[in-house]
């Protein structure tokens, strides 16, 4: 028979709370708590859930706008009103250290999670995104995670029936033990038909729904919030199991819940389990809860309070109903095939009071639990990291200029970073729901239509974390640009972002002083793009014993598109267009895809950004795609100015014939990642009117042709050729094709 | 002709279906529960549609459960009765399991979902949703699956020739049909075929993708306009 442990300093330790939060405990309870209570603490407290380490600075970041139906931190993801009646509900959300031990179950019930926290607010998802990085793809751990994360976010959106629509991979070394899984939900919801994750109404019942509560993800929370020791492995008990048919059943009975007007409110379980949305979903309504346990249908025989409590079975939801109108919503259970059961009522005061049997085994205030209320702030110090010297030392005129820059554009087109993902989207569903127009229409933000409506969503997620790491304010201002290009490339209007954090370990002053810069550039860019944050989530900790991760907040943005007939595509239309790049040409090749592969150049400032020609850049395009002037828009991004006119010449087989400028670098001027670059084509009828149209700098660079690549008269060969190694490179690396 | 397109638990591109059927090509369209009998008064010259997804989770094996519905009953006794009868992706898989066409479907032999823009050419004119398809014309239907690899005995693949009941064949961007243009493994590139009395389809491409301007995709409304009997403007 297992027997509780007597609660002291050694048993928090385990559990990951400091001394003075075991403290912070005895003085709520005014006692020492028991074990199952501890237990409770220890995952509401944990970095998960209670953003401890963050919160001071995640208040920083600009929450109010115009569109905002629901602020960051207020429902389980933030709420965005697109006009026409209709609401968009959108978050990120990290699964980073699941995908580590299990990749394939990690990433699954990562996309499982986020598209709850989605639905369970009342909203239909309509698309998935993803931002994944991995260490180098030749080491053979790197392709047994991709694989199996890949594998794991197809086959679980594939059954649910939520198209994938974008996304970004990354490969760095820095990743090689914590690779990142960042999973994004969008959805639709008609405005005043959402749900909240609240609790009130004396004597109404608590429903669990959906899955049976096991064993699997015990102490998940508190495992994502500690770095990953040479224990990893034996953490897979803490990692769930994913079942996207029970969630699409889950989808479309919360859907129909709505309609019956009997729910008080509905939460996901997620990290934590019964403990997190009890307490969440208590707190908010200013209310308390009887629970009992045993009531809760269980995988397993004899499961213990404290495991029934912090179980992260997947698939399953608290929801709170009216009292009488139980059999209402048990008919729309019955109809789905899904079990619920009531396994407690709302009670007066704040409380959570817990049984078993009949017997109470825990009582804690739900308020002091939660973040906002009783859970710990902290502000960590931070210092100046180290590495800024070297990093400073950076001589672009010690960098020797290649003489082949064919060889170079070749070897760069075929690096896992910029190759094509073919493996990768290919396993995807994007086209369920067929809302997707990008499917033949490809652009650099999804474009979304709603069914019987003119607009549409443009959705994107971004960070390029070398710039980060290179320069946490200047890459955190990047981060969210560089999606606002994305959003205006394609046509449409920047609305809003969610973000989701990616950290080493708070408690490193480096890490820290990472964070809180990058958190301020990221401020500062929303604020000028009016982008308030909706929410997201911070993972820390993604840190082995040897390193920390580069610092990789990244940014999913939605914009609004007026009319989806009139979105901007990035592919190159017919031989003769010519071809301008907006903005700058600058000697720059700091911090450039280029210069790491090329000249094994790791560390180097951030390449050129200014905040003001970014935001001048951005009107003059929308204003560009508005009066019909340009033929393609397309961002200078990874890669440079070559890689992005590859790109917009790929889809159609088409080519380009440019001029490189005399006072430019050569390799600058092609693979340069100085930022605020677009690539457009213009039709030789509409040259005038763009020409006048202009109010920013830009310059002619040549035209397109039907094929072949021209560089400054010289003969690169034709389309077809680079089109080859581009698609087929990560295949050949990992041995699928020859 | 009225259609009724069937929701399983776990079907996933019912919605799809029931908006192009309504929205797009106008027609009168019942959704019809698999715990229902009730064919909600459809005829033998209406059409049922099996729609794409992961019926009852695809648990066990595609389509496998599905055909033990209270709905599939009723489904084969409107196609012995003569109905028309069209399954796409998990749908074709449930009339497989179900025994309404011969073959199975098997795993993609790449063993990977694939998801992409695949072309497609008819390859009779003699069924309702070919009729009006040029034969050896490439069209461009997309394909999202992992266990779509079309697979028959070799009597079966003999009466299917014999018969002429292979409607559509994987081709390239020119309507050659090759062993490179075909994307899962399928016996032949067969795409989709229909039963000996030419009233049960089944095709693992997804029309309902690209029946619409606005997803830069029509390639598949030549389908649903044989099959409802509208001239096309070629």
């Amino acid at each position: 028979m297992f027997q509780e442990p007597i609660v002291n300093e050694a048993i928090a330790k385990e559990l990951g709370l400091l001394p003075e939060e075991l403290d912070k405990i005895r003085t709520i309870l005014g006692r020492n708590p028991n074990y199952t209570e501890l237990s409770i603490f220890s995952v509401m407290w944990s970095e998960h859930c209670s953003y401890k380490n963050s919160i001071k600075y995640l208040k920083k970041l600009p929450r109010k706008g115009k569109h905002l139906l629901v602020e960051a931190g207020e429902e389980n993801a933030g709420l965005v009103d697109i006009g026409d009646g209709w609401a968009c509900a959108f978050k990120i959300e990290s699964h980073n250290h699941p995908s580590a031990v299990e990749p394939y179950q990690g990433a699954a019930t990562g996309v499982g999670g986020i598209h709850r926290d989605i639905f369970t607010m009342g909203a239909r998802p309509v698309a998935s995104l993803n931002s994944l990085r991995f260490g180098k793809l030749e080491d053979k751990r790197t392709q047994h995670l991709l694989k199996g994360v890949v594998k794991g976010i197809g086959d679980y959106g594939n059954c649910f029936g939520v198209p994938t629509v974008a996304g970004e991979v990354y490969f760095d070394p820095c990743y090689h033990d914590n690779p990142l899984v960042n999973a994004m939900s969008v959805g639709i919801v008609r405005v005043g038909e959402t749900l909240s994750a609240t609790s009130y109404g004396v004597g109404n019942p608590v429903y669990i729904v959906g899955s049976s509560t096991g064993k699997d993800g015990i102490h998940g929370a508190t495992f994502a919030s500690e770095e990953l020791g040479e224990d990893a492995e034996e953490k897979i008990p803490s990692v769930q199991v994913g079942d996207p048919f029970q969630e699409k059943l889950l989808l479309e009975a919360s859907l129909e819940l709505v309609k019956t007007g009997a729910i008080i409110g509905m939460q996901d379980m997620g990290a934590a389990g019964i403990t997190c949305s009890t307490s969440e979903m208590s707190a908010k309504g200013g209310h308390g809860m009887k629970i009992y346990l045993d009531k809760v249908p269980q995988r397993q025989k004899n499961m213990k309070p404290f495991e029934i409590l912090l179980s992260e079975s997947q698939e399953r939801m608290l929801v709170v109903v009216k009292k009488g109108a139980e059999k209402d919503i048990e008919k729309v259970f019955e109809k789905w095939d899904l079990h619920c059961a009531i396994i407690g009522e709302v009670t007066e005061g704040g409380m959570l009071e817990y049984f078993m049997h009949g017997t109470p085994v825990a009582s804690v205030p739900a308020e002091d639990l939660v973040l906002g209320g009783g859970a710990p702030v902290y502000d960590r110090a931070f210092s100046t990291p180290s590495y800024h010297a070297e990093r400073d030392a950076f001589d672009i005129n010690k960098i020797p200029q290649p003489q082949d820059l064919k060889e170079v554009a070749q070897k760069l087109i075929a690096h896992p970073n910029i190759a094509s993902k073919r493996f990768i989207y290919r396993q995807y569903d994007s086209m369920v729901g067929v809302n997707n127009t990008s499917t033949n229409k490809p652009s650099d933000a999804a474009i979304i239509r709603i069914k019987g409506l003119k607009k549409g969503l443009a959705v994107t997620v971004d960070c390029n974390s070398k710039y980060v790491h290179a320069d946490a304010y200047k890459g955190g201002l990047i981060a969210v640009t560089e999606a606002a290009r994305n959003i205006v490339c394609s046509g449409a209007t920047p609305v809003a972002i969610t973000n989701c954090l990616n950290f080493g370990n708070p408690y490193d002053p480096e890490v820290y002083w990472n964070f809180v810069h990058a958190l301020k550039g990221m401020g500062d860019a929303c604020e000028k793009f009016e982008t308030p944050v909706t929410g997201g989530n911070v993972s820390f900790y993604n840190q082995s014993p040897t390193r920390a991760v580069n610092p990789t907040p990244t940014i999913g943005m939605l914009g609004i598109i007026e009319d989806v007939e009139k979105s901007m595509s990035l592919n190159f239309k017919q031989a003769g267009h010519l071809i301008y790049m907006l903005g700058t040409h600058r000697n720059d090749i700091a911090s450039s895809e280029y210069l790491s592969l090329v000249h094994d150049v790791s560390l180097s400032p951030a390449p050129h950004f200014d905040l003001e020609e970014a935001h001048a850049l951005h009107s003059c395009i929308l204003a560009l795609i508005q009066d019909g002037l340009v033929e393609s828009v397309h961002d200078v991004s990874e890669g440079g100015l070559f890689v992005t006119l590859l790109e917009s010449a790929m889809t159609d087989d088409m080519g380009f014939d440019i001029h490189l400028a005399a006072d430019i670098r050569k390799d600058a001027y092609l693979f340069g990642e100085a930022q605020n670059r677009v690539v457009v084509s213009v039709s030789p009828e509409q040259r005038a009117a763009f020409e006048a149209k202009m109010n920013i700098q830009y310059s002619p660079i040549g035209q397109v042709t039907k094929g072949a690549i021209i560089i400054d008269n010289q003969d690169w060969g034709q389309i077809k050729e680079w089109k080859s190694t581009y698609d087929t490179s990560i295949e050949k690396t990992l041995g699928i094709i020859d | 002709m009225k259609f009724g397109v069937v929701i399983f638990p776990g079907s996933n591109c019912d919605q799809d279906m029931v908006h192009v059927l309504r929205n797009v090509m106008g027609c009168e369209t019942k959704e019809l529960w698999h715990k229902d009998h009730d064919l909600q008064g459809l005829t033998t010259d209406d059409c049922i549609v099996l729609p794409g997804g992961f019926s009852y989770g695809d648990y066990l094996r595609c389509g496998a459960i599905a055909r033990f519905s209270p709905i599939m009953k009723e489904v084969v006794e409107f196609a012995n009765k003569g109905g028309k009868v069209w399954g796409i992706c998990n749908g074709f898989q449930v009339l497989c399991e179900s025994g309404l066409l011969p073959g199975a479907l098997l795993r993609n032999n790449n063993r990977l979902f694939i998801c992409q823009n695949q072309y497609i050419t008819a390859t009779t004119h003699k069924s309702a949703i070919t009729e009006q398809c040029e034969i050896g014309k490439p069209l461009n239907i997309p394909i999202a699956h992992a266990e779509g690899r079309y697979y028959c005995n070799e009597e079966t693949l003999a009466s299917l020739k014999a018969n002429d009941q292979i409607l559509f064949k994987y081709c390239d961007n020119h309507g050659t049909i090759h062993a490179d243009s075909n994307p899962n493994g399928s016996l032949e590139n067969i795409a989709g075929i229909c039963n000996a009395n030419r009233n049960v389809f089944g095709m693992m491409p997804h029309p309902e993708r690209a029946a619409e301007s606005i997803l830069g995709n029509t390639d598949g409304k030549v389908l649903f306009e044989s099959l409802l009997g509208i001239l096309t403007t070629v």
